[in-house]
């Protein structure tokens, strides 16, 4: 069964492959209007969860239940499309999916890609080419959007915009958002759950709290986590939007 | 041939075998222009020309038990298909080297197959394509899967790209990558059926390539570069049989040759076009 607030959640999942549990006991919920974090070590089972949830990959035990008529959004971490196919931006974010004219509109304004929206795919820069993927992902207007490691391949200041981008699309649309990210520093100001992997949950909860547990500190060092709370507190004053999350939380 | 050549070339236009000839080559054009696209795109070019090798075994096979060479092609080159992407599956090996043992083993087979006393065929003629052995029947049939292939890949045109472009992101928005893999395996194995009497089946990745090839530079979306590489196609097709009429060689080289010298001319029409 699924909670009223629930929009998807895995009870108990564990996927094995060569005799190694790649994910093993797994419990999670993402609720309406939810921003759940995933973060972890290589090989932790990050990617492996989000294709449990999305349903191209069936777990060994354990079960995902949707809501009925979930729209979910996928962003992955980039796409390996070559120069040998011709094609602009407008007609990939489009290509197999249904839309109406105005939501297309909406998006391209919303990621800022009106102006590279006649660009070839080829030729787009790497800030361009995720903006390209999120606009991409939110044509269907989803309930959910799923993003594996987004930022990945930008530079320090090309993540700071994409947070904020996505901050503010979360903000506005009011979905929810789950997404495996390697940028704890960024990840920690917008996100309210963070879910901590290594093939199993180490540990989860609200930002603030998560750097305070030994498991947290155990996998990612003192240092990180002290640096995670500096992030926190200073960010807070700058992001008015992060701060009433925050509170409402609390 | 020797025949044909000495006609003039009034008598050359008219004269049924060209135009019987002619016929099948723009059906391969057809579907190659098409077909090809998707072998550039998802670096299939070896694969390609594996299925192709393979058939040999199929024309083998196909005379040997009485069954005629096209079932025996395509049921060859399907089950070359289907063994290869199950292979794939376990991932040990690279998709290179399973098919440079698999091809090999087809083709080796394939000519032992045909040694044997029992088959007597011209060889030749079915590793260089040769205009003489196609009947009205098989014009039928060509155009038959011509329409079978293009309906295909109009109806999935849009989950085919998609996969081509990723196949995470096409998996995750519901299209079955297998499924998808498994449709360009077949759509391969007609595209060979129908090409290895006038192409040859040792050429007929190059039909499959090079107009692809060549309308890469002159385009700017998948569509217009299936349409032109269709295009250029049909024209090799044509010049390249007259060729082969004109200085007596096998079909399938003449044409390849032609669609060549378009692929090397293509950046400098390319140059001019963007100058306009």
């Amino acid at each position: 069964m699924i909670s009223i607030n629930a929009l998807i959640s895995a009870n108990n999942i564990s996927v094995i492959k060569n005799e190694k549990a790649i994910l093993k006991n797994i419990d999670i919920q993402i609720n309406k209007n939810d921003f759940v974090s995933i973060i972890g070590p290589n090989g932790a089972g990050k990617t492996m969860l989000l294709k449990c949830l999305m349903g191209f990959y069936k777990p060994d035990f354990g079960q995902i239940n949707k809501k009925s008529n979930l729209k979910i959004g996928y962003m992955p971490q980039n796409i390996n499309i070559t120069n040998t196919m011709p094609i602009n931006v407008s007609s990939f974010i489009t290509v197999r999916k249904k839309f109406d004219k105005i939501s297309f509109k909406q998006v391209i304004l919303e990621t800022q890609i009106d102006n590279i929206i006649h660009k070839q795919l080829s030729v787009l820069s790497g800030g361009e080419m995720q903006r390209v993927l999120l606009a991409r992902s939110l044509l269907n207007n989803p309930d959910l959007l799923i993003l594996d490691e987004p930022a990945q391949n930008l530079d320090i200041s090309g993540q700071m915009n994409f947070y904020k981008l996505l901050q503010s699309i979360y903000v506005k649309r009011n979905l929810s958002i789950l997404m495996v990210s390697h940028d704890l520093h960024l990840v920690m100001v917008s996100t309210k759950r963070v879910l901590c992997l290594s093939n199993h949950i180490c540990c989860s909860g609200k930002p603030q709290h998560i750097t305070k547990d030994p498991e947290f500190i155990s996998m990612f060092g003192k240092d990180m986590a002290n640096m995670m709370a500096v992030y926190q507190h200073s960010n807070s004053h700058d992001h008015n939007q992060n701060f009433i999350i925050g509170e409402e939380n609390n | 041939m020797i025949i044909i050549k000495t006609l003039s070339l009034e008598k050359k236009i008219t004269d049924p075998f060209i135009i019987r000839g002619i016929l099948a080559g723009i059906a391969v054009a057809l579907i190659s222009g098409l077909v090809g696209c998707f072998v550039v795109w998802r670096r299939m070019s070896y694969y390609g020309e594996s299925i192709a090798h393979s058939s040999l075994l199929g024309v083998g096979l196909g005379i040997l038990m009485g069954i005629g060479i096209n079932p025996g092609v395509i049921f060859t080159c399907l089950l070359f298909g289907i063994l290869f992407l199950w292979l794939q599956q376990s991932k040990v090996l690279s998709s290179d080297t399973l098919l440079g043992v698999l091809s090999h083993l087809a083709l080796s087979v394939g000519v032992i197959v045909i040694s044997m006393n029992r088959v007597k065929i011209d060889i030749h003629s079915f590793l260089f394509g040769d205009i003489l052995t196609v009947t009205q029947n098989d014009l039928w049939g060509m155009y038959l899967a011509v329409l079978v292939v293009v309906i295909i890949i109009c109806l999935n045109w849009s989950s085919l790209l998609l996969v081509t472009i990723d196949e995470d992101l096409a998996k995750a928005e519901g299209v079955n990558p297998l499924f998808i893999n498994l449709l360009l395996t077949s759509i391969l194995t007609i595209v060979v059926a129908v090409s290895i009497q006038i192409i040859g089946l040792l050429l007929i990745t190059s039909m499959l390539i090079i107009p692809a090839a060549a309308s890469r530079r002159l385009v700017n979306s998948p569509e217009t570069m299936a349409v032109v590489a269709t295009v250029i196609g049909i024209l090799s097709v044509i010049i390249g049989i007259f060729l082969s009429v004109e200085i007596d060689a096998p079909s399938g080289p003449s044409i390849v040759v032609v669609s060549a010298v378009l692929f090397f001319l293509s950046p400098v029409l390319a140059m001019l076009l963007n100058k306009k």
